[in-house]
């Protein structure tokens, strides 16, 4: 928990970049209030580091001036917070009604029998991670997916092999 | 009779999220006309009189919950756009804000200056993230061309928009909930009153409004209260953006006006079941909260008031659609699954209940269910509903006790038989 500079006014470590923590001090005044920043300061640091460890959190919890526990707490209670790392492509799978209409579960298994995983489980390799997640709001195209950042219609289980292809390949 | 597309006229044009398209199709014309000849009481006064009620899910009014504002002003006043479209089988607010963000922040400028307010909030539910992107786009555009910011278009208003991602919560779609979370906390919601008009964000008075709900506000601008009113149906008035997913030819969004028929919603808009052999089993016309009606009741027309008498809700207008094939206990614990997950803890019926739900529900499906059963559910549904700060003890209840009264046989039968009579195959 030693070495990298100490945030201004604080000690905590910085466990980011300098980038990272520039557009972290710029969103402490973005809105009307300091409290405000956590959600965005955590989205920031989930940005760069795939996760938000303890360190991150003591960092974050400096920055806006709440203390960790609290930190925690909203950590804990926010899905979209890491708190272990995922794979590079982080796979998750809607669960909720309208995709399970649709062949929800067959997409899934399909994509465990293909890399090997359970859901909530990272390949040994790191490269991918599996999740059950709740309703996405994309119905139109069930059943959906999101990988990393991008939304993926796999309207059956041709479409989840298509996918991991394509991930493999790295595009 | 023809329907003009008001709130999808522009989504199919290419690059219908930029300025430059929005603007070449009569874009900020209202906001124009607006700022320099309307005041603020006059546009507000259109908004109430157009009768344009909530798109979110509630179906209140939208220009009475503005004049809840307090006449004083000693503190800031804040717009918060619930942009949090979390309900299952919604995905309307989805489409405005990527294919037509300039719609709706035109909506927002509107309707910002009608209360009189200089900043607002554009709460987006975090796992939109390509919308995130879009709509940060716009509100950038929308400054550089002195749509936003100090002293808009020359008349003396100014007002700034600022973006706030959620981090995966559905409860955060609840209003007072979205408040908590947009203060960088956990989204618990507040006990009401006192309403947010009156205490709200950072404890200033706050109207928050769904996404569609200001997408129409341009349009009651540019041709008036009377012609929004003649859209619809007497007090469902306007256009509005149906969804349809579950065992439909083509899951999408449609727009028409409030009262069309769900049937037609179904067959011509959606092109009818999946399958041809699988008939109609149920629906669920509002979203995954609302109560489901059974085929032979949906003969229905998708407005507030319509809905409410034929004893479920239009909510966010959700549709979600089930064939023959589906097992009604496998989707009930389905969705049981998606609320324990959701509630946010607070309120013991509701934590609380969620999780039997869940227990019960899986024990039936899975062949292992008690003659009880049944009414067990229903015994903890009326314990929930009612029973909890905010609305999501409905929100769970009201399906709960739906499918096991409309489709008591089933469940009677899972009892009894020890077993799912759909097999594995079903939705569970």
């Amino acid at each position: 928990m030693s070495g990298g500079g100490a945030a201004q006014g604080s000690s905590a470590t910085v466990p980011v970049s300098p980038e990272t923590d520039r557009r972290i001090d710029a969103l402490l005044t973005r809105y009307p209030r300091r409290s405000s920043a956590l959600l965005p300061a955590l989205h920031l640091v989930q940005d760069e580091k795939g996760w938000i460890s303890d360190e991150s959190m003591a960092y974050v919890a400096g920055k806006i001036g709440v203390s960790p526990a609290f930190v925690a707490g909203v950590v804990s209670f926010y899905t979209m917070y890491h708190r272990r790392p995922v794979g590079k492509h982080h796979i998750q799978v809607c669960r909720t009604l309208s995709c399970m209409l649709r062949g929800g579960r067959d997409v899934m298994n399909r994509l465990r029998s293909r890399l090997g995983i359970e859901p909530g489980q990272v390949t040994t390799d790191g490269r991918f991670s599996l999740e059950w997640v709740e309703c996405l709001g994309a119905c139109d195209t069930a059943p959906c997916a999101q990988v990393n950042d991008e939304d993926v219609a796999l309207l059956d289980p041709a479409q989840a092999d298509a996918l991991i292809e394509r991930l493999r390949q790295g595009r | 009779m023809a329907y003009e597309k008001l709130l999808t006229r522009n989504i199919h044009r290419d690059n219908s999220h930029t300025i430059d398209v929005y603007l070449a199709n009569g874009g900020y014309q209202a906001l124009r006309r607006v700022l320099k000849e309307v005041s603020p009481e006059r546009m507000l006064e259109e908004v109430k009189t157009s009768g344009l009620r909530g798109r979110g899910g509630a179906g209140f009014p939208a220009g009475v919950k503005w004049s809840f504002l307090p006449k004083t002003r000693d503190k800031p006043r804040y717009l918060c756009v619930n942009a949090d479209e979390s309900e299952p089988g919604t995905f309307k607010d989805r489409l405005l804000i990527e294919k037509d963000p300039h719609l709706v922040l035109e909506g927002i400028i509107l309707s910002a200056y009608a209360i009189d307010c200089h900043t607002a909030f554009f709460y987006i539910r975090g796992e939109f993230h390509r919308g995130y992107r879009v709509f940060q786009k716009a509100i950038d555009e929308a400054y550089a061309r002195g749509f936003l910011g100090r002293n808009i278009l020359g008349s003396g208003y100014s007002l700034d928009v600022l973006t706030y991602r959620g981090a995966g919560a559905y409860i955060c779609g609840e209003e007072t909930a979205l408040l908590e979370s947009l203060e960088g906390k956990r989204g618990l919601p507040r006990l009401k009153p006192p309403f947010p008009a009156i205490v709200g964000l950072y404890g200033c008075p706050t109207i928050i409004n769904n996404v569609e709900t200001l997408a129409n506000v341009p349009y009651i601008a540019e041709r008036g209260a009377a012609w929004f009113a003649g859209i619809g149906r007497p007090k469902n008035t306007g256009p509005k953006l149906f969804c349809l997913s579950g065992h439909v030819k083509r899951p999408g969004v449609y727009e028409a006006p409030l009262g069309i028929p769900f049937m037609e919603l179904l067959n011509e808009h959606a092109g009818g079941m999946l399958h041809p052999d699988r008939p109609l089993k149920a629906a669920v016309p509002g979203g995954s909260s609302m109560k489901v009606l059974p085929a032979p009741r949906c003969d229905v027309l998708l407005d507030f008031d319509s809905l409410a008498a034929a004893g479920t809700s239009l909510g966010s207008a959700g549709g979600m659609v089930m064939d023959s094939s589906t097992c009604m206990v496998g989707a009930l614990l389905n969705l049981a699954e998606f609320y324990a997950h959701e509630s946010c803890g607070q309120c013991t019926p509701c934590r609380e209940g969620t999780g039997w739900f869940v227990k019960i529900l899986r024990r039936l499906e899975m062949g292992e269910g008690r003659p009880e059963d049944p009414d067990l559910l229903l015994d903890v549904a009326r314990r929930v509903e009612g029973n909890t700060i905010c609305p999501f003890g409905e929100a769970v209840a009201w399906p709960v006790s739906s499918y096991v009264t409309e489709f008591r046989s089933e469940f009677d039968d899972h009892a009894t038989r020890k077993a799912c009579p759909f097999g594995a195959a079903s939705v569970r």
